[in-house]
């Protein structure tokens, strides 16, 4: 059967009897980028295309359907405009901070591709400590994003910036908090032994009411480290206009809408892996023939089906609630969403101690 | 202007919200005076739509001038409309025939509720939800249709003439508001489950943007922002027109006096227009709707005032006649220019957030305040 | 009690959150509750009342049955219509006065009916006509009547 990992695997060999090792390595390193950057576009078309669809069923309209069949190639069209467009700095600016933010926002999400589990065996970069460093890098986008708000000289993006530098290194707690909890239960920071460790189960089935509640908090945290609604106060545009990216036009604009909905796949796909088993098909117990048929789905489908299901969910939420105020976001957190993921913390490795998750 | 005021004596950051501003509605200028996120002062500027309707109303006659009052407050413009032809009509001592009057309290309160549809959704959107401004729209597409259908226009109707109205209403129109009210009565609760039962949206109106009751009066603020405070100041209750006398319907009043006071009394509102109308709608008299009136209109010497309960508060409309076939002077009192004089006090101390809440339930329609 | 106040607070909110979701999860699954209509493609149904232009009616004949009287003009409240009139001898060798041009300024029109409501004689009526854009504004003075045309028979 043809799967990633198999043509992954004669790719590399090809290479490397033809090339030999040194060269080798170095072609799958530029090719490896230069997968990531076309997953990169191609994620941000599709997401955005499929946020335009998300919002526009929710708001009984129909949503881009003119440019391509079912308005597939609108947002393409929408970057084609971007491109074209002059990507203005503003004279008061600090000119390099100002053009470097963009860059550093997207570097950052394109960081934290590396030790994402696409499918069975496929992964850049196997890291042994792979779920901290997520968490590690993905909170550098923070720099850009305050580098962006201070740079613009605009006291809507300063605003901004600073709302969302609050935001994040307070949503960062308690999604470590969570991610923690499955780390505790499987045993590993390793992605790989995590996803190996929910062979007969996701650890949302099996960690029991803790795992949901870990599950939940998880969500909250991404949707808000992601700076979405009911948590888009960095930009809240009836507030602050477009907030850190207000003086941004042209392609600068689009990096950082594409960071955007780069991170909430990064987010999802983090939370598709710890909580939903990555590719890892769904079984059930000793149903051989049931688990016979799931195994036979690609396991690159489960990984993209699970992740677009968590984004779906985030859109969902975004096209329903009101936005929350500054000091009810830091409210939220401080005051529930951290003492419940530390009590639930403590319950999980007791769960953990006493073995009830296998 | 930015680099001049950027900050004041005491490091407060100094903000324009508008002209152009999403939550503005319109091309409303506030300097915010911004301690990190907390308000401290807000200071309207005003004039950016200024059309001197009121000059350009001493040049028109009384027939003509009613027109260019639909451009005010472009939501309720029947309403508006209703008060020209009230002054006007108290001038000459018309009698409406029984049949325009209750035509126009049912375009009245069909406004009110269009009115407040388009609040809803503005606030929801003023408060970060953008979904409601499409659900709001969806029943608010019913009102506009009818209103097509008998006014021969969707927002500037100008159906009403002095001594009635225009023309008669269209042979389909009780059909049709019968058909909305059936409609809106069975979605009116998802108003409740999307936006009034939210928790972040409860969380985000209830107790910001306080009026009290004497400051509510102090600012003159009337209309569903009075109402919100506790202040009794109902047009149709206190100085009824037209049939209003006669019509089973409750003053919506809340206490509470913050955002969502103000929330609960619109909505209140357009239940009870949903009241009134069904008291109506099978009760249109027969007869003319139209008085006989002369070609050339003239009113006597002297002064005229007139006020009715726009879907923003009182409107009162102040004619100073010489004689003549155009008003000498004319002045209208807007309900949006008082309830903004009290936006500064309701923000102060609160955050930009806060400001954004206050002012979307303040239901400001900018060229009211500017006319 | 603080932990069970806490509870029901937490209860509470997801409580509240989840009927949103469920009422846009119910738009998102059914389709057909979609309002969009697709414009160019669908044309609107206007009522007949609707006031997109003011237009003047000729009959097969190319006549129409304004008489020149300045009723509309005079209505007007924006200066919207000028009428231009001449003498015209008719058989019998009477004069009379008769529209040369009907200027209708449609940029300066705010459709407010007043003009139709004027006419004693029907000339005018508002026309459904919505799309009014233009390159080039000159072509918003219209000239309602149309070249040729003529009073028709009766109309006084």
């Amino acid at each position: 059967m043809i799967s990633l990992e198999s043509l992954n695997r004669a790719l590399q060999h090809w290479l490397q009897s033809t090339l030999g090792d040194p060269w080798a390595y170095l072609v799958m390193c530029v090719l490896v980028g230069l997968a990531a950057i076309t997953l990169f576009a191609v994620l941000g078309l599709a997401l955005v295309y499929m946020e335009r669809k998300v919002a526009a069923l929710m708001q009984i309209r129909m949503g881009p359907n003119r440019v391509g069949p079912k308005g597939i190639f609108q947002t393409s069209a929408d970057t084609l405009k971007l491109v074209m467009k002059e990507g203005l700095t503003p004279d008061g600016a600090d000119k390099f901070l100002f053009n470097f933010a963009p860059f550093l926002v997207m570097i950052a999400a394109m960081l934290v591709l590396a030790p994402i589990a696409f499918a069975r065996n496929f992964q850049i970069w196997d890291l042994n400590i792979g779920v901290l460093y997520v968490a590690a890098v993905s909170s550098i986008a923070v720099i850009g994003i305050l580098m962006a708000g201070w740079s613009s000289n605009n006291k809507y993006s300063l605003l901004g910036a600073m709302r969302s530098a609050a935001q994040i290194v307070s949503y960062e707690l308690s999604a470590g908090l969570a991610i923690l909890s499955i780390v505790v239960l499987a045993g590993s920071l390793r992605i790989s032994d995590i996803i190996a460790s929910q062979a007969d189960g996701w650890w949302i089935i099996k960690g029991h009411v803790p795992a949901l509640i870990a599950f939940v908090i998880f969500l909250i945290a991404v949707t808000a480290e992601t700076n979405r609604a009911p948590f888009d106060l960095a930009e809240a545009e009836s507030e602050l206009t477009a907030g850190f990216h207000t003086e941004y036009s042209g392609m600068k604009f689009a990096l950082f809408f594409l960071a955007e909905y780069i991170n909430i796949f990064i987010g999802c796909a983090i939370g598709a892996t710890l909580f939903f088993g990555g590719w890892m098909p769904f079984h059930i117990g000793h149903w051989e023939a049931f688990n016979r048929v799931m195994d036979y789905i690609p396991s690159s489908l489960w990984f993209l089906g699970k992740t677009l299901f968590l984004i779906f969910l985030i859109m969902w939420f975004r096209w329903t609630f009101p936005r929350l105020r500054v000091d009810q976001l830091l409210n939220l957190e401080w005051k529930y969403l951290l003492p419940i993921s530390m009590i639930n913390l403590l319950f999980i490795t007791l769960m953990a101690i006493l073995g009830w998750h296998l | 202007m930015l680099e001049e005021i950027g900050t004041n004596d005491q490091g407060d950051m100094i903000i324009n919200i508008g002209p152009q501003h999403p939550s503005t509605h319109g091309v409303l200028h506030l300097v915010i005076t911004l301690n990190g996120e907390t308000v401290k002062k807000v200071e309207p500027h005003l004039g950016y739509i200024h059309r001197s309707i009121e000059k350009m109303c001493e040049s028109l006659n009384y027939r003509q001038f009613i027109y260019v009052t639909s451009r005010m407050d472009y939501l309720s413009s029947h309403i508006n409309n209703h008060a020209c032809a009230l002054c006007v009509e108290q001038g000459l001592q018309l009698e409406i025939p029984s049949r325009a009057q209750v035509i126009r309290v049912l375009l009245d309160e069909l406004t009110r509720i269009a009115s407040h549809q388009l609040w809803w959704g503005a606030l929801a959107m003023d408060l970060g939800a953008f979904t409601p401004f499409f659900y709001a729209f969806r029943e608010r597409e019913m009102i506009n249709e009818i209103m097509e259908e008998t006014c021969g226009a969707r927002l500037t109707m100008n159906y009403i003439v002095p001594g009635g109205l225009m023309m008669d209403v269209h042979p389909d129109f009780q059909r049709k508001v019968k058909a909305f009210l059936v409609q809106f009565r069975s979605k009116i609760h998802e108003y409740d489950e999307l936006v009034t039962g939210n928790v972040i949206f409860q969380s985000r109106t209830k107790g910001v943007g306080i009026l009290s009751k004497e400051d509510a009066i102090s600012y003159g603020c009337t209309g569903p922002t009075g109402r919100g405070s506790g202040v009794s100041c109902d047009i149709r209750k206190l100085y009824p027109y037209e049939i209003y006398q006669q019509l089973q319907f409750d003053e919506v009043l809340e206490q509470g006096g913050d955002s969502f006071a103000r929330y609960k009394v619109r909505i209140g509102e357009m239940i009870q227009s949903m009241n009134i109308i069904e008291q109506l709608i099978d009760n249109i008299p027969e007869g003319d709707f139209q008085a006989k009136t002369k070609a050339v209109l003239k009113l006597p010497k002297g002064d005229f005032y007139s006020r009715v309960e726009t879907a923003r508060g009182e409107l009162g409309v102040y004619i100073i006649s010489e004689g003549g076939t155009t008003p000498y002077r004319i002045k209208f009192r807007s309900p949006g220019f008082s309830n903004l004089s009290a936006l500064d006090h309701m923000s102060r101390g609160g955050k930009i957030g806060d400001l954004m809440a206050t002012m979307g339930t303040l239901d400001l329609v900018i060229p009211d305040i500017d006319r | 009690m603080f932990l069970t106040d806490y509870i029901k607070t937490v209860y509470g909110t997801l409580g509240s959150l989840l009927k949103g979701m469920r009422l846009t999860g119910y738009y998102f699954t059914h389709k057909k509750e979609i309002i969009t209509q697709q414009y160019p493609e669908v044309r609107p149904v206007l009522a007949e009342r609707f006031k997109g232009e003011v237009v003047m009616p000729h009959n097969e004949n190319n006549e129409h049955r304004c008489t020149g009287c300045t009723a509309c003009e005079l209505a007007c409240p924006n200066g919207t219509i000028k009428i231009v009139t001449k003498t015209e001898v008719n058989a019998e060798g009477k004069k009379k006065k008769a529209i040369d041009t009907f200027v209708y300024r449609l940029e300066l029109c705010t459709m407010c009916n007043l003009c139709v409501q004027a006419c004693p004689s029907d000339a005018i009526i508002m026309a459904n006509n919505f799309e009014h854009s233009v390159y080039d504004r000159r072509q918003f003075t219209k000239v309602l009547n149309l070249p040729g045309s003529k009073i028709m028979e009766g109309v006084e």
